[in-house]
């Protein structure tokens, strides 16, 4: 991995540049007879970090830079002859980037020489059952228009990676020695420092927009791929939901609403189970409580919180499922015939319900507390009861607080995935039956998405369509909630 | 307690504070079961907690065991020069080890058929083991030597009572008459369990063999993954942090930047997933399955949590502190980061542990950047290769096992879990203790 040979480089230019500015900066004063502007240590600061931020910053520039000028470049050099009927550039673009894998595999393997790999033409060597002898992955047989890009990938990435090795650690140098040659007495070291480590702390901060940005144009732009493969109607509005594996195109139908219709119904199933546990037990550790039991409960239900949700998936598969099927499954204890096997929207909706309950309970603990106790004072005065209290005066003063909390607890439930992914089923269905298998669209996108490294196919695309949809679905419902709590907040102050 | 007749006498005449009437007894009633809802709602979270924590350990203990048969076995300089001149020599060394136990069940007054087919379903190839262990230590020919040899699966889950007589299936892998001289062997008592020690130090195995099945491998992938997830997450949420705590100015970039971070630590983490798959193995081609991708997308996802925990530890810090060290000269940025950064550690460490305790436990993106269907059959080789090179992790894993078909692998799973949740426990214990013992109350 020559990355991290080169960061470690730039760090060692930096580290030494530390010592040789501190040094400088103490030799320059000893000879002018003056105090240090600043203390010894920023001015080896003051190097270090021009060496390290130009270089790294060079860097990641161009690691985003490269694959869009090689892909225009190879892009270029396939004729529109190669493009087969229902293929599309992209899709023979990732054949050329395998095809150059495998050519470095070959060559790493000693299948073909070097010579080959850079010149070879795949029309006079069998360059595809040598790829395959290596072990490389190829899907078809390469041509050579393939072959010809391929090699042109496989050059420019390597003179690219090259050439940033030897710019960046030549940016490094250059910064080092620039700011060596700055570092007098008089210089005002500190000040500078603390500007880059100002301008290094925005920085960090704004990585979480980069993040927003990151998530909203993967999916964007795969999602606009999606739809221009496959109509934007029979997605949003289509009842059919069955991609198909083998042919691409036309063959698939990929409706959104039956996926839609299982993560809503497992949703509601899941709140139905935590909303009224959660609440009650919030009402019950905030009023009635004593200290002991509140210090007892209050972090056991908190626990359910803590367990990974792979846990709970595991749970739904293995103990909850199987107990169903054992109750409402055919010769089962009540008799009656209504859940076929053990993934179900019930079996979903009841783990998940479990996995919200501190979710809901520690939120409305924390409102139901905000609540002056003037107000249950008040209440108690004139003779009502505990209950009577918190039905009438405490739940209506914190009920936006708990709309809220309830609309975000929709929002996980709707974004969960493990529990779904293992307890709920791989059919979309649209059926009214809480026994019966359904699928989601987390499943859905784990499932299009899964051991498929080319996403060329609608049947892989759809996923970032899924993922948009999630997206903004869960977007709505917090900001939503974050809405109600601003809006209808009473103030007590 | 007054009687009906005696109440209806009371509301007829005048009421009494002292006596209940109908009303109050009704509401004193609702009252009541008022409290037993919210008494019983307590009882079923933690019925479920209880619940879920003895299906875990019920399932997952049997991981940790498995049935060995030991048998004592003798092999003389002659059976040994013997059996290396035959052409199948490890044959030649089974029927030794078939004869020897024959033997030793027939010393226990037990008479079994023993067909050499049977014994390998059973045991494996015995041939092998004998042999390797004669070549690599000669000194112990003539001599009794006690051999463990691990039961099949298949085997191993009719000890532990997942396997019946009434449920198996013949197959190769098991046949019901193997189970005569398992039942014989148990009789005879050389069978025995011991501690499992490859499902916690092995590598994955094949989908037919659950029984070889570790885990090892995994957490070695989690460890590199956490690596990446520290060393980014810790210096960005802590920059992030200072900078939104200490210096930022109310403009409309630290709006959006406040904004960024609650949305984000309310995305799904599929999302994260996307994300991941999209710009760091589409965009930016970083190697598929690797815990560096791993680490990236864990750390994008970590990020909140460290910032919210951040910001709270350093607002705990008392403005006087600050006030002081600028009083004496120090600048601002000196001022945070040799004060107010030093006072706050505690509380970022906390943080920055339970962070790290919830990515360990996250599935959902690492299903999608490929960390599943890879078989993690060996360990990385090296530190470099540790990062970049396809590996599983814990949780990714535990799913792989539980989508198997084989049900040998839903115990590895339950067992999985346990040493994930032990993780989990000693990082949430570790940050407990982290915040009794240096939390400063101001």
């Amino acid at each position: 991995m020559p990355i991290l040979w080169l960061l470690l480089i730039v760090l060692a230019i930096a580290a030494a540049g530390y010592i040789l500015g501190r040094s400088r900066a103490i030799a320059s004063a000893d000879s002018q007879g003056i105090k240090l502007h600043s203390l010894p240590n920023y001015y080896g600061m003051n190097v270090a970090l021009k060496t390290i931020v130009p270089a790294f910053l060079f860097v990641v520039v161009w690691l985003i830079g490269q694959p869009f000028y090689v892909n225009s470049v190879v892009s270029g050099l396939i004729p529109e002859s190669e493009i087969a009927e229902g293929s599309s550039r992209s899709l023979v673009l990732s054949e050329v980037r395998r095809a150059a894998e495998g050519l470095s595999l070959a060559v790493e393997k000693g299948v073909i020489t070097e010579e080959i790999a850079r010149n070879g033409r795949a029309d006079f060597t069998n360059i595809t059952e040598r790829l395959r002898e290596a072990g490389a992955i190829v899907t078809s047989q390469i041509t050579q228009p393939i072959m010809r890009a391929a090699q042109e990938f496989r050059i420019l990435n390597a003179t690219g990676n090259l050439l940033m090795s030897i710019v960046a650690i030549f940016i490094a140098f250059f910064g080092a020695g620039w700011a060596w040659r700055e570092t007098r007495a008089r210089f005002r070291a500190r000040n500078v420092v603390e500007q880059g480590i100002g301008a290094l702390l925005i920085a960090a901060a704004s990585i979480a927009i980069l993040t927003t940005i990151g998530i909203v144009a993967s999916l964007v732009f795969n999602t606009i791929e999606f739809f221009q493969l496959y109509p934007m109607a029979d997605f949003f509005f289509g009842t059919e939901w069955a991609p198909s594996f083998t042919g691409r195109g036309g063959a698939s139908e990929l409706g959104i609403l039956p996926l839609l219709w299982g993560t809503l119904y497992i949703s509601i199933v899941a709140l139905a189970v935590a909303v009224p546990i959660g609440l009650f037990a919030a009402i019950y550790l905030a009023e009635y409580a004593s200290p002991r039991v509140r210090a007892i409960a209050k972090p056991m239900l908190e626990v359910l919180a803590g367990i990974p949700t792979i846990v709970y998936g595991l749970f739904a598969l293995l103990t909850v499922g199987p107990l169903l099927v054992d109750v409402f499954g055919s010769g089962g204890y009540l008799g009656v015939d209504w859940q076929g096997g053990g993934r179900a929207v019930m079996t979903a909706g009841l783990v998940m319900g479990i996995m919200l309950i501190p979710f809901v309970s520690s939120l409305s603990d924390d409102i139901i507390n905000a609540v002056p106790q003037a107000m249950r004072d008040g209440s108690y005065g004139l003779g009502a009861t505990k209950s009577e209290t918190v039905k009438q005066v405490i739940l209506p003063a914190a009920l936006p607080g708990i709309a809220g909390a309830i609309l975000l607890a929709a929002s996980r439930a709707i974004g969960e995935t493990m529990i779904v992914v293992l307890g709920a089923g791989a059919a979309g269905r649209l059926s009214l039956n809480p026994f019966e298998a359904m699928t989601t669209i987390t499943a859905k996108i784990v499932s299009q998405l899964t051991g498929d490294s080319d996403f060329a196919s609608p049947e892989a695309l759809v996923a970032f369509a899924l993922g948009m949809t999630l997206f903004v679905i869960t977007l709505g419902l917090n900001i939503l909630a974050l809405y109600i709590v601003r809006k209808y907040r009473e103030q007590y102050e | 307690m007054a009687d009906t007749t005696l109440t209806t006498d009371v509301t007829k005449t005048s009421s009494s504070l002292l006596v209940a009437d109908e009303r109050t007894k009704k509401r004193h009633r609702s009252e009541a079961r008022f409290k037993a809802y919210g008494i019983g709602a307590i009882l079923i979270g933690i019925f479920f907690l209880v619940t879920l924590a003895f299906s875990i350990v019920r399932n997952g203990i049997p991981a940790f065991t498995n049935a060995v048969v030991a048998i004592d076995f003798t092999l003389t300089q002659e059976q040994f020069d013997a059996a290396e001149g035959e052409l199948f020599k490890t044959a030649a060394y089974e029927a030794y080890f078939n004869e020897a136990l024959t033997n030793t069940l027939n010393e226990k007054g037990l008479d079994v058929e023993i067909d050499p087919d049977a014994i390998e379903r059973i045991l494996g190839k015995t041939g092998g083991t004998l042999r390797e262990h004669y070549q690599a230590n000669p000194q112990d020919l003539g001599q009794p030597v006690s051999f463990e040899l691990a039961a099949s699966s298949r085997v191993d889950g009719y000890f532990k009572g997942r396997v019946t007589r009434e449920n198996m299936v013949d197959s190769r892998f098991l046949m019901t008459t193997d189970l005569d001289i398992v039942d014989a062997m148990r009789d005879a008592e050389v069978v025995k369990s011991v501690f499992n020690w490859n499902f916690i130090t092995g590598a994955d195995s094949g989908v037919d063999n659950p029984g070889g099945a570790g885990i090892g491998a995994s957490v070695i992938g989690s460890f590199f993954m956490m690596l990446v997830v520290l060393f980014l997450s810790l210096p960005i949420g802590v920059a992030a942090s200072i900078y939104l705590e200490e210096f930022a100015p109310k403009n409309f970039w630290t709006d959006m930047i406040e904004v960024n971070i609650a949305n984000l630590a309310a995305v799904p983490s599929i999302v994260f997933g996307i994300l991941g798959l999209a710009v760091f193995i589409q965009f930016m081609h970083l190697p598929q399955s690797a815990p560096l991708v791993g680490g990236l997308v864990l750390t994008l996802m970590t990020l909140p949590t460290i910032i919210i925990a951040t910001r709270a530890s350093l607002k705990s810090v008392p403005p006087s502190i600050r006030d002081a060290a600028l009083g004496v000269g120090a600048s601002k940025m000196q001022t945070v980061f040799h004060h107010v950064l030093p006072l706050a550690a505690p509380g970022i460490l906390t943080g920055t542990i339970i962070g790290l305790a919830q990515a360990l436990g996250e599935t959902a993106p690492l299903l999608l950047i490929g960390m599943v269907g890879f078989v993690a059959r060996g360990y990385p080789d090296g530190l470099i290769s540790g990062f970049s090179d396809p590996n599983s992790a814990m949780p990714a894993q535990i799913y792989t096992w539980a989508a198997r078909a084989d049900v040998g692998f839903y115990e590895k799973a339950w067992g999985g879990i346990i040493i994930l949740l032990i993780f989990l426990l000693a990082m949430n214990i570790l940050a407990i203790i982290l915040r009794r013992r240096f939390e400063r109350r101001w």
